[in-house]
């Protein structure tokens, strides 16, 4: 047993420190996803507010197409699926099979993405855009934010990706990869949200 | 010898291919679910409403059991307090907003 000066803890003999910090490194991110789901939850109440408010302008009804939702579900799945296969390559130190499925992961995410900028894009484009009405502000701000958050996971897996290649499967390597893939499950479970509550009571 | 459920070297819990795998055909068929209710039009409002919710949090269990590895194991202690506690402010929030905005507007009689 080891006691350290900077906390009164003992450290099991076995688990290297840089073991332990990985673990509080990982506990604080999550703390990071709570404080992310608050922010999600501040806009789910502001679009239960405002959800309502179409100012004579289309509603859910008029503007949702469930079949192309659904496929955009499918592809934020498919890739919360895959990410699992590249944590267990990464388990198993399979450097190939782990770059695969998170390139795999990657196509799945920007797929998402594509579709969810094309749908906006028809919406805009068509006159429903924000500032159409309350609905359609709060539609914005909340889908919208999901969206950048998918994002910057994208553009974090790119540098995760070339990390894999340029470093290899070093420790912080291998623990950036995890706190990614609880970043890119969290914002699936935020999407169950979004497609349920904004999309699915929206045609309703 | 019963693995290690935490990675040491990523500190995150280990998953397996069967907790993977049974967390995405489960999803895959509570979104279907969910996507049958809301286009069935069959069904009652009230009715579909309250099965896309109960698909909704069902799902939500099944990504933080199958995909986030969350559960009742004492390293993932802190992990569920820290969830529970944010699900208490998102309560407070969402049903808050929702209380007082009700209130209002059937103050202001509209």
């Amino acid at each position: 047993m080891t006691v350290h000066a900077w906390s009164c803890q003992a450290v099991p003999a076995g688990v290297p420190e840089h073991h332990h910090a990985v673990e509080i490194q990982t506990f604080g991110f999550w703390i990071y996803l709570m404080s992310d789901l608050i922010l999600f939850s501040t806009l789910f109440a502001t679009f239960a507010v405002l959800g309502q408010n179409t100012a004579g302008g289309p509603t859910g009804k008029d503007l949702f197409d469930l079949p192309y939702l659904f496929g955009e579900t499918l592809l934020l799945l498919f890739s919360s699926a895959t990410y699992g296969m590249a944590m267990l390559a990464m388990q198993d130190d399979c450097k190939a099979v782990l770059l695969l499925w998170l390139g795999i992961t990657f196509l799945f995410g920007l797929g998402f993405v594509c579709m969810e900028v094309n749908e906006f894009h028809g919406m805009i484009a068509a006159g429903n855009g924000p500032a159409r009405s309350g609905f359609l502000s709060a539609f914005f701000t909340l889908v919208g934010t999901h969206g950048a958050h998918v994002t910057a996971g994208l553009i974090w897996m790119a540098v995760m990706i070339g990390q894999v290649l340029t470093k290899g499967l070093t420790t912080p390597v291998r623990s950036r990869l995890a706190r990614l893939s609880m970043f890119w499950h969290f914002l699936d479970i935020v999407w169950i949200g979004v497609f349920s509550w904004v999309y699915l009571m929206g045609v309703l | 010898m019963k693995p290690a459920r935490i990675d040491h070297t990523t500190g995150a819990s280990r998953g397996s291919l069967k907790s993977y795998g049974t967390g995405f055909l489960l999803s895959i068929v509570l979104t279907a679910i969910a996507f049958a209710l809301a286009m069935n039009g069959t069904l009652s409002r009230g009715i579909a409403i309250l099965g896309i919710c109960g698909a909704g949090v069902v799902q939500m269990l099944v990504h933080l059991h199958y995909f986030l590895h969350l559960d009742g194991s004492s390293e993932e202690r802190w992990n569920v307090l820290a969830l529970l506690f944010t699900l208490l402010i998102m309560t407070i929030f969402v049903g808050g907003t929702l209380w007082v905005m009700v209130t209002l507007n059937t103050r202001m009689m509209m």
